[in-house]
């Protein structure tokens, strides 16, 4: 490594966090770097609280009742009684089809990956390249499978199941990479005292493994879940981009969800599409960040370590 | 959860011989069905994405696609040149990667070399936070927000229009800041200890060891994390949708113009009721394959350099 460029300093070795022995010499290139790196952090952080404050401020006046208790519109002169109740439940079914289709594949996947497979065979070589490209298609190219391939070519159309069939396989990598995670971080110990009790394997993953992974796999739900939930692109793709006045009642129900709601509502020039699109915006923000909230908490408080 | 109850749960027998359990080899069954959901994934995506592509180009040339300068499928005089979506998709990449790779990697550094474990349990949340807010929301907070101070804010001569390519460029760099982050520090904290050691042993500063040994040490995994932010913005749509419009003629040479990229097309094109199989229908697909084309070959490239650094100090 590059280490020896450093001028020969006369006075001893400088530890971490502590000034040097001999004296205390000011180094302004190193406070300024340090301030650099400081400043890097804080846009990011400006960026995040300008945001969440313009979104706030802007939808003051919407954020009220009328937000879930009025349908969409498309109208001007009908917008200040108009609000997102049926993006609202739009957006619970295809969230919780998406959960229903995505986490158990997604953690089968992870234990066939960690507990079952052997590495050294090229299908599950290939099997886990393919996870790790997956996750980096962008989304609007699933929202093209579902346009082409599960709305058209299967029929389904442009319905709930086919929008939760998307979401779901989109965020299936991000699933499956946080279950492995967590089933990795079992330590093996706990799966030899099980097989040498004469448990099986499956036994063995059942009853012991699956057990202490759980919450490393929640968080990983959590989060994928939420990706899911703020994802607009490939919905677009599949007939969400209306002011749907009704709620869904079926998998096969037209739908709108909050994403797609917040972009039609964009789209609209007159301010008062704005406000409601700012107070939609709130709303979802608010959801997700109790989601990732409960996702951190549960990683800080459940986590063993091991 | 897979909820599948094990056939036959007799552990005591196994000992004298191994005993053929049915239940054991269903339920591996079903794991492997499951593993397979994400190659058939990988396969309807290349399918779905080829045929259309296929029937496309037997319409228009591929010298034409690549080489005219004009995209105007919905016009008149149809034209179907990828240049125009393909600059404007270069200029907001570059805009977001001038902006995100500093950012990131210093961050990066900062929460892998300066910050105390504390202040990093703060601060890494935080960042998480501002990785999951969703698209829609970035481009709403470019377009109302940073376009209007942007305008005030420009010199002199033409201002940037009311969307254009500079402003979802700059919110899209924020959003891959936490991308960047955290595959930097992840590249950062993998190379050992003792290096930095040996470093401070040297009389190295603490800058010195940051930017000589811990940077050059993680070369690899930060480049993977400058081609996996490059790749996202590569692929984002919302935010060019909504900042960047969905203008689309010839190349825009300028930033501050509005102009369509290849993903905001795609999704532009797909809102209208095109009729299936309609030449403009196929569009999205031949546009779609180019943009998968291309952030495939950056996440291949990504993937591997994350590769070598595991292997290097792993």
């Amino acid at each position: 490594m590059s280490t020896t460029s450093t001028p020969p300093a006369p006075h001893a070795a400088n530890p971490r966090h502590r000034p040097s022995l001999s004296q205390r010499r000011s180094r302004p290139g190193e406070v300024l770097f340090k301030l650099a790196l400081q400043f890097c952090l804080l846009v990011a952080f400006a960026f995040l609280v300008a945001l969440i404050a313009f979104a706030v401020i802007k939808g003051w006046n919407r954020l009220d009742p009328r937000l879930w208790q009025e349908m969409p519109t498309g109208a001007a002169s009908r917008v200040a009684r108009a609000g997102v109740q049926s993006a609202i439940t739009g957006t619970l079914w295809v969230i919780g089809l998406t959960a229903a289709i995505c986490l158990p594949i997604g953690i089968a996947s992870a234990i066939y990956l960690e507990e079952y497979a052997d590495n050294t065979r090229w299908y599950n070589r290939l099997l886990e390249l393919n996870i790790q490209n997956l996750a980096g298609v962008p989304s609007i190219v699933f929202g093209i499978l579902g346009l082409g391939l599960i709305a058209r070519v299967i029929g389904l159309g442009f319905t709930v199941i086919t929008a939760a069939i998307v979401l779901s396989l989109l965020v299936l990598p991000v699933v499956i990479i946080a279950s492995r995670e967590a089933l990795r971080a079992v330590p093996r110990s706990i799966r030899q005292a099980s097989y040498a009790l004469g448990a099986t394997r499956w036994q063995t993953t059942w009853r012991q493994v699956l057990p202490a992974a759980v919450p490393g796999m929640s968080t990983g739900a959590i989060l994928a879940l939420s990706r899911a939930l703020g994802e607009a692109a490939p919905l677009i793709l599949l007939g969400a981009v209306t002011f749907i006045r009704f709620n869904p009642d079926s998998l096969l129900s037209s739908y709108t969800t909050l994403p797609i709601q917040i972009y039609n509502l964009i789209k609209e020039p007159q301010a008062e599409f704005q406000e409601l699109a700012a107070a939609a915006i709130v709303l979802l923000l608010v959801i997700l960040l109790v989601l990732n909230s409960a996702a951190i908490l549960i990683r800080n408080k459940f986590q063993k370590r091991w | 959860m897979a909820v599948i109850t094990p056939g036959a749960p007799v552990p005591a027998a196994s000992v004298r011989r191994g005993r053929r359990r049915p239940g054991e080899r269903i339920i591996e069954g079903f794991l492997v069905l499951a593993a397979v959901v994400s190659i058939a994934t990988t396969i309807g995506i290349v399918v779905s994405l080829l045929f259309p592509t296929v029937e496309f180009f037997g319409e228009v040339s591929i010298v034409e696609f690549i080489t005219s300068s004009q995209w105007t499928p919905l016009f008149s005089i149809k034209q179907y040149g990828v240049l125009p979506l393909l600059v404007g998709t270069l200029w907001v990449t570059l805009i977001a990667t001038v902006i995100a790779v500093p950012l990131g990697i210093g961050a990066a550094i900062y929460l892998s070399e300066y910050a105390r474990p504390g202040t990093r349990r703060l601060l890494k949340p935080i960042l998480e936070v501002l990785a999951g807010i969703p698209t829609v929301v970035y481009g709403f907070f470019a377009l109302t927000f940073l376009n209007p101070i942007l305008i005030d804010l420009w010199p002199s001569g033409d201002k940037p229009e009311f969307q254009n390519l500079l402003v979802a460029g700059i919110a899209m760099g924020i959003m891959i800041v936490p991308t960047v982050a955290s595959l930097a520090e992840d590249a950062m904290s993998a190379v050992p200890h003792s290096l930095r050691e040996g470093a401070y042993a040297l009389a190295s500063t603490k800058m010195q060891v940051a930017t000589r040994v811990v940077v050059p040490g993680a070369l690899s995994g930060i480049v993977a994390a400058i081609v996996l932010g490059v790749s996202r913005a590569l692929g984002e749509t919302m935010i060019v949708t909504i900042a960047a419009g969905l203008k689309t003629a010839g190349i825009p040479w300028s930033p501050i113009d509005g102009a369509a990229t290849m993903t905001s097309y795609i999704a532009g094109a797909a809102q209208g009721d095109l009729p299936v199989d309609s030449l403009d229908y196929l569009t999205i697909f031949a546009v779609g394959t180019t943009l998968f084309l291309f952030t495939f070959a950056l996440n291949a490239l990504s993937i591997r350099l994350v590769r070598k650094f595991r292997e290097v100090y792993e």
